[in-house]
């Protein structure tokens, strides 16, 4: 069996054919039914259970008015969702989500990109470089977002002490409602751009080094390279990141809820948020699943646009 | 996964096009990489400067947890304290404080999450991979289909779930929704379709059933994918702040994430121990990553685009 399993370490990589073979009988197709859906059976206990389930019990509270009491759970129809199309909040949230979203994509897309081109030059201490961008994504958030508390406190942290040491005056950033959207989006930019910058390192490690020996034959410098090979071929991954980026960003909650609470006045406030007060400190449950289905709804419809715009590049 | 290096010319040795042919080899290239081209030195420049910048939230905050209280307090602000460092900000935070319980906490159900999530998954893809069952297509449809779906989108009704089930505040409430992960059940997929299926086919021929195959040849064959998948459901839940802020108060069950967000005001204006609780809550994931840096980085690069 040990060089059997040898054998397949190396041929790993063939596609194996997953489809049925042509002389395959009734029975044994009965027989494999009912093993294949043995086996997908744990996962699909806990999927119905605690996906699929809330999911659709989620659309009915969305037409009730149920409250965390147990009281008002028959059906009301719409009002909840024309209550929350019409309530000031909510479009606030929903355009701070949009606005953190595209706020935060673009430096954390260009940001990962120049960190992963600067690493792979292949100086000395790579694991130091890898260390410094990447640790911070391995932070829970509630620990990123105590350490940029800390860096952002007006008269004790290290921001306005820096400024101060360059003559600009300080400012009490998470507190001022001109400020807080932009010091929320660079501690989102040092906790999670290491990943992208994962990716796209991967995706450089990945490019042919002929393509390089070959443009350096034809008298290609560095800088031509760069502009010729290396962002040409990172063109995919970019749309993959761009893609997973936004999904990500339209979902913050956490570092914004632990800095600001959503504040000051609602400037920061996320969609999320609105989710979260509106069922567990307003105790909606029916209110809040409305609100939860629109979220749901815009990140679907960014989602299916996003895909449909890219593959339709591709093709072209 | 070492770094390669892709040798390219610079301004101090540069092939004449076409008439070097294979003289120009890469060895020769990386000599020349030697000399310091000034786009050099800007790179490495900028390198140094943001490897700095990154660093330097994390400096401060080891900073001010060894610093006393009446220092971190104190202005103008000092980078290096007058008054020497201390250890006192950890001993009371380790004295007083549930850190060390809610390391336990994380480490518990971080542990339940992966072994669960890993278990239920790799069993469910080897099916969506190699069983040919009546209705595999329309099942694994609906199981990317699902990878859409917000986690925020569930916190209410899995909320009022838990409540029926009596599950409000135990390990299992934190548990159960984060073994559900479609994304991972995609990845293994994809994977396990890539397994030679002539050992299978060998194996069974033999007489060994379904379960044997999977568990003797395709999970030995998978180690890789598997760790890799392992790692990034880990990470997930240790630094999972939302749905287990929602559904523990017993401060005794909390996750360490969960923890410090409820303490950070009990610490009020201690801001050394603020920064101690901080600072212990991060230590175990980076000296688990200073071990094991290039398996974590090849986990992420694998599960990355499906996981997200």
């Amino acid at each position: 069996m040990s060089s059997a399993t040898l054998g397949a370490r190396t041929g790993r990589g063939r596609t194996g054919s997953a489809a049925p073979a042509p002389t395959v009988t009734g029975a044994l197709r009965t027989r494999d039914t009912r093993i294949g859906w043995a086996f997908v059976a744990p996962f699909l206990v806990v999927f119905v259970m605690f996906l699929l389930w809330p999911l659709l019990h989620g659309l009915w509270l969305s037409f009730t008015g149920q409250s965390i009491t147990g009281a008002g759970g028959e059906f009301i129809g719409f009002a909840n969702y024309a209550e929350a199309l019409s309530d000031p909040i909510m479009w606030r949230s929903m355009l701070n989500t949009v606005w953190f979203t595209v706020l935060s994509t673009i430096p954390l897309v260009l940001v990962g990109l120049v960190m992963a081109l600067l690493v792979f030059q292949g100086l000395p201490g790579q694991w130091l470089w890898r260390l410094s961008f990447f640790m911070p994504f391995l932070l829970a958030s509630t620990v990123a977002a105590q350490f940029w508390i800390w860096m952002y406190n007006p008269q004790l942290g290290l921001v306005n002490a820096m400024l101060g040491v360059v003559g600009i005056e300080g400012q009490a950033w998470l507190q001022d409602p001109q400020w807080a959207m932009i010091a929320v989006v660079v501690e989102t930019l040092w906790w999670t751009v290491g990943f992208n910058f994962l990716l796209y390192l991967t995706a450089l490690q990945n490019i042919p080094e002929q393509q390089y020996e070959a443009s350096a034959l034809d008298g290609a410098g560095r800088w031509r390279q760069l502009w010729a090979i290396t962002l040409p071929q990172l063109g995919p991954t970019t749309v993959l990141i761009v893609l997973l980026q936004v999904l990500a960003s339209l979902k913050v909650f956490d570092q914004i809820y632990i800095m600001t609470q959503g504040g000051p006045g609602g400037t920061t406030r996320p969609v999320v948020q609105y989710i979260f007060e509106s069922g567990f400190t307003g105790y909606r449950f029916g209110y809040a699943s409305a609100i939860a289905y629109v979220f749901f709804a815009v990140i679907v419809i960014i989602a299916v646009a996003q895909l449909r715009f890219t593959t339709r590049r591709d093709h072209a | 996964m070492t770094t390669t290096v892709a040798p390219q010319p610079n301004a101090a040795y540069r092939p004449g096009p076409r008439r070097t042919g294979r003289l120009s080899a890469a060895a020769n290239l990386r000599v020349g990489e030697r000399f310091a081209s000034p786009g050099r030195i800007v790179a490495i420049v900028a390198l140094v400067v943001m490897a700095v910048g990154w660093l330097l939230p994390f400096l401060w905050a080891v900073v001010t947890s060894f610093k006393s209280e009446a220092t971190a307090a104190a202005t103008p602000v000092t980078l290096l304290p007058p008054d020497g460092f201390t250890t006192d900000a950890y001993t009371s935070v380790l004295r007083e404080g549930n850190v060390p319980l809610w390391t336990w906490n994380s480490l518990v159900t971080a542990v339940a999450i992966t072994a669960l999530t890993l278990a239920v998954s790799a069993l469910a893809a080897y099916a969506l991979a190699r069983v040919d069952f009546t209705g595999r297509k329309w099942l694994f449809w609906v199981i990317v289909a699902s990878i859409i779906v917000p986690p925020p989108v569930l916190i209410v009704p899995l909320f009022y779930e838990m409540l029926a089930l009596n599950l409000v505040d135990t390990y299992w409430a934190i548990i159960l929704p984060q073994v559900v992960n479609p994304a991972m059940v995609f990845i293994l997929k994809k994977f396990f379709e890539q397994v030679p299926i002539e050992l299978e086919d060998a194996a069974r021929m033999d007489g060994a059933g379904r379960l044997r195959v999977f568990w003797n040849i395709v999970l030995p064959l998978s180690r890789p994918i598997l760790a890799a998948v392992g790692i990034f459901v880990f990470i997930a839940a240790w630094n999972n702040f939302l749905w287990p802020f929602i559904i523990t108060s017993d401060a005794s069950l909390m996750t360490l994430p969960v923890g410090l967000q409820t303490v950070k005001s009990a610490y009020g204006l201690q801001y050394a121990q603020t920064m101690a609780a901080a600072v212990l809550a991060a230590l175990p994931l980076i000296i688990v990553f200073l071990f094991f840096q290039r398996q974590i980085i090849r986990g992420f690069s694998t599960t990355g685009f499906g996981g997200q």
